[in-house]
């Protein structure tokens, strides 16, 4: 590779990268001169707790996909720190729009974490609500939500909900797969043109299902930004004050009307796309070691170590809670009531359809018939 | 109050009575703002309702959809403007996977009222990408209900009725007619908007047709007058969910059906209409279903858009095949 091309190109995974960056995988806290956090004890014993218990919870719907309790899972391992640190970030006005792997920022919301399980295990589509949950729709077209994050944004302008620290604000999340899409480099035109109060939340993982970052991209994502007309930061995904410290304060600038910000929060997906994926085709242990090192929980861990400010009983009581929550988690999940077969005429049209109405007589009648014959 | 309207003025008082009735309707599109549009359907609304009512967009079909939901989402009733049919398709995932389903994923908990509307069909000679009916592809789609106005009495009414109603709707305007002339009650609307109507009462054979169609079928049921066939001709308006009751009772008494459209006759409206007259009216027909609509190709160079489309003698060469039968 030529000087010139390696300056052109996106880092390959791993390599050291220029990004904001908080707290060190060592535990380390260092300064920054545009960000910063000013947590308590209390607060940061809090954040180890979402993310060992956003953690725990991951590994549980993991096993139970596993053991066939969900048709398919799709893992946050190694983004708990990009989750919990924007999650927290976000005010409770705001209003978020995430991909199919936000389980974390769910969690941050106040969300009760079984309500995306019903779509993984196939009883419903997802069935929240947005509005109330202030939590989109898990979207599965990639960055097709982006554009939706973008109109809802527009509506808050258009509401005059922008400009004091009671304006909302809206983050959509999306991945470095996503950046390629259509929708998302539109959804960066209409929030610049609109001055939207979006921020973009992508966290670069370094992979779309197997193809890596460079076959997506050039240059690094945050720098796209500044061709749309916005600012554009790369935090520390796995850092997470620094996710928190970046999307808090591009969060406030757009709540403020100051219009989007674009974060790449630099990160690695630990486990497979999903669980139907098979990860150890495209990518070499080694990689995947480098990261380990980069822990998102450890270094949070080292560090209340470190100032003293938990011990062990704290630590195991988090792992017991987040335990106890996860078997909770598998409970309800088992527990789930399969949808009447009926539900699938339900709520087609808000007014309702005649042709969808006869359609659901005739399977009623179609399986009434079958009683008759007994035995069946 | 009657007027006298082309449809395309009759649905740009149809916009702006739906903007005065709810604040919370806004148009979206390309060109809408001080143009008006590139038929001027928006005409003078801008100017009315301001930048953030009437909004001009980047050109990007599927950012103004995605965008529409956004806004529905947050409480505004989008009324989307797709410049050209052909150029809808940049829009398609997310009106086929986002608008339409958006209700069913959540069960029911948020709708999203948005209108997409769509000039569609041929005949202004226009160059490729200007003249298509992509109705069938909408109506395919569980969640989307799919219209189309013929006249500007159904302009008028049924873009007000489309934008109250809580359901996505995509609205097909049959852009040749635009500049049609017809009476308007903007008193009361004559008809509810999932309704198909009996435009010309007949006996011997009944021709379906809708949007720019409508005004064909009209013309040849005239023309096959003078021959002495009485052609029953009905408007379907509502292309998704079909209103197949007063098809059915033509055909009863008709024994014959003949259905219009310029969208190519594979797979089309046309297909669904025959399969639907079969099952139900099938002791009735005096001859199979016949279709009369534009050919399986690409739409054609605007020289051949005559012999493309079907006219008034294609739809006679239709009656005609079906009396032979």
């Amino acid at each position: 590779m030529t000087r010139a091309e390696s300056k052109r190109s996106a880092p390959p995974p791993g390599a050291d990268v220029d990004f904001v960056q908080l707290l060190t995988p060592d535990g380390e806290r260092v300064t920054h001169p545009d960000y910063s956090v000013d947590f308590d004890a209390d607060e940061l014993r809090g954040l180890y707790r979402d993310l060992v218990t956003v953690r725990k919870l991951d590994a549980e719907a993991t096993a139970l996909q596993r053991q066939g309790e969900l048709g398919i899972w799709a893992s946050l391992l190694g983004q708990e720190a990009a989750q919990v640190g924007s999650g927290r970030a976000l005010r409770p006005q705001d209003m978020a729009f995430p991909t199919y792997r936000e389980h974390g920022v769910l969690y941050c919301r106040g969300i009760d974490p079984i309500m995306p399980l019903g779509l993984f295990r196939g009883v419903d589509q997802g069935g929240w609500d947005p509005i109330a949950n202030k939590f989109g729709i898990y979207t599965i077209v990639i960055g097709a939500q982006t554009l939706h994050a973008t109109g809802y944004a527009m509506g808050i302008n258009k509401d005059g909900k922008v400009g004091t620290d009671e304006g909302e604000a809206v983050i959509a999340y999306f991945g470095d797969g996503a950046t390629s899409q259509g929708d998302v480099n539109e959804s960066f035109i209409f929030a610049s043109v609109y001055n939207a109060p979006v921020v973009f939340f992508c966290q670069n993982n370094q992979y779309a299902i197997s193809e890596p970052l460079q076959r997506q991209t050039r240059v690094p994502l945050y720098q796209r930004a500044s061709g749309f007309g916005f600012p554009g930061v790369r935090v520390d995904g796995n850092d997470v004050l620094a996710s928190y410290a970046v999307t808090r304060a591009a969060l406030d600038n757009a709540r403020h009307g100051q219009g989007p910000t674009l974060i790449e929060a630099y990160t690695y997906r630990m486990g497979a796309h999903t669980t139907s994926d098979d990860p150890t085709r495209y990518r070499v242990a080694s990689e995947v070691e480098e990261w380990q090192a980069k822990d998102p929980i450890a270094r949070v861990r080292k560090l209340l170590e470190r100032e003293g400010l938990a011990d062990d009983e704290f630590f195991a009581s988090v792992d017991a809670d987040a335990r106890t929550e996860a078997v909770k988690l598998r409970e309800r999940v088992l527990a789930l009531p399969d949808p009447d077969p009926t539900e699938m005429f339900a709520n087609v049209y808000p007014n309702g359809s005649h042709e969808i109405d006869a359609q659901r007589e005739q399977f009623a009648a179609y399986h009434a018939s079958f009683a008759h014959e007994g035995g069946h | 109050m009657a007027d006298t309207l082309t449809i395309g003025k009759a649905l740009n008082l149809g916009l702006r009575r739906a903007m005065e009735d709810d604040p919370k309707v806004v148009l979206m599109g390309e060109d809408i703002g001080k143009l008006g549009g590139v038929f001027r359907i928006t005409d003078g609304l801008q100017k009315d309702f301001g930048e953030d009512r009437v909004i001009d967009t980047p050109l990007a079909e599927s950012g103004i959809v995605g965008t529409a939901i956004g806004l529905a989402l947050r409480g505004y009733r989008p009324v989307v403007e797709i410049q050209f049919d052909g150029f809808v398709y940049p829009a398609y995932d997310q009106i086929v996977c986002q608008v339409a389903k958006m209700h069913f994923r959540s069960r029911g908990k948020v709708s999203l009222p948005i209108v997409i509307r769509i000039p569609f069909g041929g005949g202004i000679g226009a160059v490729e990408h200007h003249s298509e009916s992509p109705e069938a592809y909408f109506a395919h789609t569980a969640g989307l209900k799919v219209v189309a106005c013929s006249n500007p009495s159904d302009a008028y009414w049924m873009i007000q009725q489309a934008i109250a109603s809580d359901d996505p709707i995509v609205f097909f305007e049959p852009k040749r007619r635009y500049w049609e002339k017809g009476p308007v009650d903007t008193d009361s609307a004559p008809f509810a908007l999932h309704e198909s109507v009996v435009t010309r009462p007949g006996s011997d054979v009944t021709v379906l047709a809708y949007g720019p169609m409508v005004r064909t079928a009209l013309d040849a049921a005239t023309a096959a007058e003078e021959d002495g066939r009485s052609l029953e001709v009905i408007d379907l308006r509502t292309l998704s969910p079909l209103d197949m009751v007063p098809v059915y009772e033509s055909v009863r008494r008709t024994g014959r059906a003949i259905v219009v459209h310029e969208a190519p006759g594979n797979l089309g409206l046309g297909a669904e209409l025959a399969a639907r007259i079969t099952e139900e009216c099938f002791y009735s027909l005096e001859a199979p279903v016949l279709r009369v609509t534009g050919y399986d190709t690409p739409y054609p160079a605007a020289r051949l858009e005559e012999e493309y489309l079907p006219d008034l003698d294609r739809v006679l060469d239709g009656v005609d095949r079906s009396f032979g039968w």
